[in-house]
């Protein structure tokens, strides 16, 4: 039997982004938005939007892959695919989906993308405005646990408690995050540093281990990338980014109902990351970028772990932000400046920031650049991680 | 002081249209404590769900258990995130472990001054807080 892998099966060879804006900054419609980052991920990769035949989001996008067929004018339209769950869970998973889809033959030329304009919709880091709630959100939303960080923060509270790990390590992930925004005039807080006592006298957005810097921004603005197979990528002008291994999902019953699951104090990747060095077939090691999804930096910290990027017993000693910065840190982390200072863009700009890294066209590139590793937003059900490579990395 | 430990105005627990958790609210309209038991393999279950996650048998019951546990978990929000909260100041949301139920856990207030340390292990029990429609479960260390 033929081996059953994604490994070097498909590539991305093309990338388009907005402008990035502050929430309900964003002149153009969320469509809009979607059609342009689609149209600049076209552009990018020298091919007509007519040649798109699918699309592949997450987070329930609102842009409808088939309005978008339409009005892009797509010769043929061979692939939609909606990852479920909510925020930024999929990001890896749209891609991975989309790399799927151009392996087995069902498409072509697939677009993974994100659109958020919530300016034109509601805003995620507000509790939902209703008067009454069912399901698992009546055990929680009573007593003031609303908010996604409100959700996630009792994960957080835990992980930490049980494996003595300091605020310092979380402030050292939203530094590096900051520092790497300052030289990326794309980045929303580009121009705007932050620095330990900044940090430390942010308000609490939830103590103990959330100040106002270990949250993500909230912005409008859209992302794509287009994903074709493998023996096509070098048709296309750019150097390819191979997949190298992707996985989705998560942990043993992570989404049972009322903060139950077994494995709580999680990001939901400890059964997965295995099955991702096992397609890529390398090891924590071996990853030179690392982009790692900050809704939280709570959130950072488990996934780094749970991918054997950081051990939980060095963490303290680790995370400090020398090591985490471009372009020589011995772990740089999140080099465009991530969700918490480039773009919320739900971590598809983590996914374009790995790739420009792995072209060499980053604007804080890395020297080593044949292996990224992309996590997506941890602690939801499902998430989704991605390593992508250089040809040198096939 | 309020009769209440967070302000009025949050949205209101209902059971759903499915009813799957009526007899939890029905319970602690009553000023009693319910979770789920499977009659199939006697595994207790929290939150409810139609289905045993172990035997999958659909035969479950609701038991009704003492509200004895201990703090799980905790966090301190400052920030408001519904216009009922603005103003409010910082309250105390514990996650409570039961271990004499299998160790499922509940979310609930814990109450007290808000301001308090929370000690991760503290042995809490349930309290009961009636609203007009509705009655919580909240936690008081012992």
């Amino acid at each position: 039997m033929t081996e059953r892998t994604l490994r070097g099966k498909a590539a991305i060879v093309g990338m388009g982004e907005t402008p990035y804006y502050k929430h309900g900054k964003s002149p153009d419609s969320e469509f809009e938005l979607a059609l342009m980052a689609v149209v600049a991920a076209c552009k990018d990769a020298g091919i007509s939007p007519h040649e798109l035949d699918g699309f592949a989001s997450y987070g329930n996008d609102r842009s409808d892959a088939g309005r978008l067929a339409a009005a892009l004018g797509c010769k043929e339209f061979r692939f939609s695919n909606m990852f479920w769950g909510g925020g930024g869970g999929g990001v890896c998973g749209s891609v991975a989906n989309a790399a799927a889809a151009v392996a087995t033959g069902m498409a072509d030329c697939v677009i993974a993308f994100r659109s958020l304009a919530q300016g034109q919709y509601a805003r995620y880091g507000r509790g939902a405005p209703v008067t009454s709630v069912g399901g698992d959100d009546a055990f929680l939303f009573p007593y003031g646990v609303m908010s996604p960080a409100q959700r996630f923060a009792m994960k957080i509270t835990r992980f930490m408690h049980e494996r003595g790990i300091k605020q310092e390590a979380l402030r050292a992930i939203s530094l590096a995050c900051y520092h790497h925004a300052q030289t990326n005039p794309r980045a929303v807080m580009h121009g705007k540093p932050l620095d330990e006592a900044k940090y430390g006298n942010s308000r609490w957005i939830i103590e103990p281990f959330f100040h106002l810097y270990d949250c993500c921004l909230e912005n409008d603005g859209a992302a794509a990338v287009l994903v074709v197979s493998a023996d096509r990528a070098k048709d296309f002008p750019n150097k390819p980014a191979y997949l190298l291994g992707a996985v989705q999902g998560c942990d043993h019953r992570s989404a049972a109902p009322v903060h139950n699951m077994p494995g709580y104090d999680s990001s939901h990747f400890r059964s997965l990351a295995p099955h991702l060095y096992r397609m890529a077939k390398l090891g924590p090691a071996d990853m030179q970028i690392v982009q790692c999804y900050e809704n939280f930096t709570g959130g950072v910290l488990m996934s780094l772990i749970e991918h054997g990027l950081v051990k939980a017993e060095e963490a303290n000693e680790f995370l400090v932000k020398d090591n985490l910065i471009a372009p020589d840190g011995k772990m740089p982390l999140n080099t465009s400046g991530g969700n918490l200072a480039e773009c919320y863009m739900h971590g598809l700009e983590l996914v374009i920031e790995a790739v420009h890294q792995i072209r060499g066209d980053a604007n804080n590139q890395l020297k080593r650049n044949d292996t990224a590793i992309v996590i997506g937003g941890p602690m939801v059900t499902p998430v989704s991680s991605l390593i992508l490579g250089s040809e040198a990395a096939l | 002081m309020s009769e209440f430990y967070l302000p009025e105005g949050l949205p209101a627990p209902t059971a759903a249209p499915d009813g799957l958790s009526q007899p939890y609210w029905d319970g602690t309209r009553a000023n009693k404590l319910r979770i789920q038991k499977c009659r199939g393999c006697g595994a207790w279950q929290w939150g409810p769900e139609w289905v045993c996650h172990r035997c999958h048998s659909f035969d479950l019951s609701w038991e009704d258990i003492k509200g004895r546990g201990r703090i799980y978990s905790y966090q301190r929000p400052h920030h408001p995130v519904h216009q009922a909260l603005v103003g409010h100041g910082p309250y105390i949301a514990v996650l409570v472990e039961l271990p004499d139920y299998g160790n499922v856990r509940m979310v609930g207030n814990l109450l007290g001054d808000p301001t308090q340390e929370v000690r991760v292990g503290a042995p809490v029990e349930a309290v009961f807080e009636p609203h007009k429609d509705f009655t919580l479960v909240q936690w008081r260390v012992v």
